[in-house]
């Protein structure tokens, strides 16, 4: 993977370690090597069992924080790689799935 | 390790600083190390009271080191610029790198009020221009007391 891309990734995995650090105190991150019709990928899953998030269409859109962050970090992250799956419960927790190329494509 | 600010730190025992350098009315800044959050959070404060002693008319940071930008990095960054530029000091970012450019943009991280050139002594021309020297052609806006 090259510069650009390893970059990218460690970036939006810094912004979503952040968050659950922020709001979820712990969790859990889980890297993996994917390959999907001979794409090859990291995969990141970060899950945690915190507060979860209550409008998480809001919490997508850029600018949008229930926290003192700019609010870049949910939305940013998506952008940033190439698969982004978000699931959350109020109450229970969320699980945030990254997958980025090699290719970053 | 969870601070009140959002902060997050290693369990650290010794009183790590960045260094402020003078030069002339300016300060330089160069961030080599990993940037953890307190040491940036003590960066602020440090480069704040530094200019309020010596009157600095500007800070130039140095990120040629720094590999990852995030969104609490850019953040600091803009801090420091706005609370310079209230006490009348300018911020100059300089040696960003390519890929953490093209990353700032892909995360939608504007960073309000810091200028930015390619290297220290770009990066000193801009501080001359737009901090130090008196911006031309004011008077005509100031009433003249005759």
């Amino acid at each position: 993977m090259n510069l650009i891309n390893q970059t990218k990734l460690i970036t939006a995995a810094s912004e979503l370690v952040r968050n659950i650090l922020n709001y979820a105190k712990t969790g859990k991150i889980i890297m993996e090597i994917v390959s999907i019709n001979a794409r090859q990928g990291v995969k990141l899953t970060f899950a945690d069992e915190g507060p979860g998030i209550e409008n998480l269409e809001a919490a997508l859109q850029d600018g949008y924080s229930t926290g003192s962050g700019m609010g870049v970090g949910l939305p940013g992250a998506r952008r940033l790689v190439n698969e982004f799956s978000i699931q959350s419960t109020p109450g229970q927790g969320t699980t945030i799935i990254l997958i980025h190329w090699q290719n970053g494509r | 390790m969870c601070g009140q600010d959002g902060s997050l730190d290693p369990e650290i025992t010794t009183m790590e600083k960045i260094p402020i350098l003078r030069m002339g009315p300016f300060l330089l800044v160069t961030i080599q190390v990993d940037l953890y959050d307190r040491l940036a959070l003590n960066l602020e404060n440090d480069l704040v009271s530094t200019i309020h002693k010596t009157g600095a008319k500007g800070i130039l940071i140095d990120i040629s080191a720094l590999s990852i930008v995030d969104s609490f990095m850019g953040r600091i960054l803009s801090n420091i610029a706005s609370m310079s530029r209230l006490m009348d000091a300018g911020t100059v970012v300089v040696g960003m790198q390519p890929a953490v450019a093209i990353t700032l943009v892909e995360l939608g991280l504007t960073l309000h009020g810091v200028y930015t050139a390619l290297n220290i002594e770009k990066g000193m021309e801009l501080l001359q221009q737009q901090f130090t020297l008196p911006v031309s052609g004011q008077e005509d806006d100031i009433p003249q007391d005759e």
